[in-house]
Formats: structure tokens, sequence, C-alpha cells
């Protein structure tokens, strides 16, 4: 293992994760619910009604930052490897693993360890175990 | 009253999340996949995201655990559910392979959906197709069997 110290960000990625951590905090005191994203956009599929105006209303918000920082600092950079066969495969995945795991990276990798929760800590360290591995099997073994 | 200003903060609160997300730099997939190559060229960042997103995460939690009623006068809706079992762990390997295999997991892609990238919009498309999937077979696997197989 080397570390690429070209890419490493702390400074930037630690204020990205105190701003995700004050927005989890609002959330949580404010409306008393969990910043968990798949839990928060797989509820407007159950189509609970008065249940609907909150969900639509985070997510808004989540496609409105772009935006935010457009007008602060410039456009964003993101670099996207995967071709579309592979992003279908994915987000299939991530969608249908977020559920039948009640969580991803917000709700169990923030919130629930925050929490201290033993549940979302195995969950977390599932996903990110799982993630380590198909990124070992894609970049070093099939490439 | 009380439903606007609870839609009117989640709204706020989304925003914020969102903005944390892009400076932590988990809206580029090639960063998220950097950190998750730890065999390769390894970029810790995203630990740093976890640990500050976490530090403020836990004092936040530890003042929600003593509150009966939210900011807003609503109720508290904290998780209950603590058992470890088959569905937490399989769900949570299949998304793990799907981040990994992207680069996204859902905050950060509907984040990008705001870029306007093609590639987000594909990985949102597919993600929700997946989510309503799920919604369907649990419905179907949940409602009472009249005829049993063969």
């Amino acid at each position: 293992m080397t570390i690429d110290w070209n890419h490493f960000t702390p400074g930037m990625s630690l204020l990205g994760g105190v701003l995700i951590g004050i927005a989890s905090a609002l959330f949580i005191l404010a409306n008393g619910r969990i910043a968990g994203i798949s839990g928060i956009l797989g509820g407007l599929l159950s189509r609970r009604p008065g249940d609907m105006a909150w969900r639509m209303a985070f997510l808004l918000g989540l496609v409105a930052a772009p935006a935010a920082i457009f007008a602060l600092t410039g456009p964003l950079t993101a670099t996207i490897e995967a071709n579309t066969e592979v992003l279908v495969i994915a987000g299939l995945l991530v969608g249908i693993g977020t559920r039948y795991g009640a969580g991803c990276t917000s709700g169990h990798g923030v919130c629930g360890l925050s929490r201290l929760s033993p549940r979302s800590l195995v969950a977390t360290l599932a996903f990110m175990g799982a993630g380590m591995a198909i990124v070992f099997v894609m970049r070093h073994l099939l490439a | 009253m009380k439903k606007h200003i609870d839609t009117l903060s989640a709204l706020i609160v989304g925003l914020i999340f969102g903005i944390g997300l892009i400076f932590a730099g988990m809206t580029d997939p090639s960063k998220v996949i950097g950190f998750l190559d730890i065999a390769g060229n390894w970029d810790p960042s995203l630990a740093f995201v976890m640990g500050g997103a976490i530090l403020v995460g836990f004092i936040a939690f530890r003042l929600a655990s003593k509150r009966t009623t939210n900011f807003i006068g609503g109720a508290m809706h904290l998780p209950t559910k603590n058992d470890i079992d088959r569905r937490l762990i399989i769900g949570s390997l299949l998304f793990g392979a799907g981040w990994g295999m992207a680069g996204f997991c859902p905050g950060p892609a509907i984040t990008s959906l705001g870029t306007g990238n093609p590639k987000a919009v594909i990985f949102v498309i597919a993600m929700v197709a997946g989510m309503a999937l799920y919604e369907l077979a649990d419905r179907f696997l949940h409602q009472p069997r009249s005829v049993s197989a063969p």
C-alpha cells in the first residue's frame, strides 16, 4: 500500500465531514429524524400519505447543493470511470442493498456509528469490506 | 404551520448535507474508489469525512437520546431495531459491491444530479429501480399465501 499524497485532502474532507455531521445533528434535533439518504429516498416509494413533503424537500436540498457551490467556487470536478453497464448494475445493487440492509453510508455509517449502534457498525464493516473487495477485483485482478 | 417548518428545515438540512458531501470529495467517484483501493495508491481522505461527521454526530445523538420531542415539537423517530441479522449483512454487502463498482453511494449520487452529469442520472435511475424492485418483492413476500407451491 502507498499513500496517494497528490489526492489526499484531509482539511477539506474534515470540513465536509463536519458539515455532514452538522446536517445530521440538525435533522435529529430539529426534525427528529435520521439523515439516512437511502431511507429518505426509499420511503418515497412506499407512498405513505403525509410523509412525502419532508422527504422531497431534503432531496431537493441535496440536488441544489452543486448550484450553491457553483456560485461560490465554480464547477465541481468529478471523474466517473464506470461505463453505462457498470453504472446500471452498480445502481441496482446499491438500490436493493441499501433497502434490504436498511441503510447506507449516511444512515449506518454516520448516524448509526454516532449512536454507537452495534448493528450499524456491522453494516458499515460489511459495505466497506465489500467495496474494498470489489475495487481490488476490478483494479488489480481484472484490469 | 408545524408541517411547513418541518419541510423547510428538511430542505435546509439537505442543502447543508449536500454541500458537505461536495467539500468532502464524496461526489467525485474516482476519489471514493481511491479510498476503497487499499492495495493501490490509497487516498485516506474519506476516513476524515467519517471522523468529522461522527465527531459532531456523537454529541448530537447523545442530546437527542434525552429528548422526547424535537425542536419543532414533533415526535423523535430514533431507530429501535438492534438485531444483527442476515438481511442487514447481505444487504450491506450488496450495497458495498455496487458502491465499489461505481464509486457512488445514495447521497452523493442524488447530489450529483444537480450537476447534470448524465452518468449520475443513469446511476440514480438504476438505484431507484433497485429500490422499487425491493419494495415490490417485500410486498409480495409479506402477503399471506393462500396457495402453497407444488
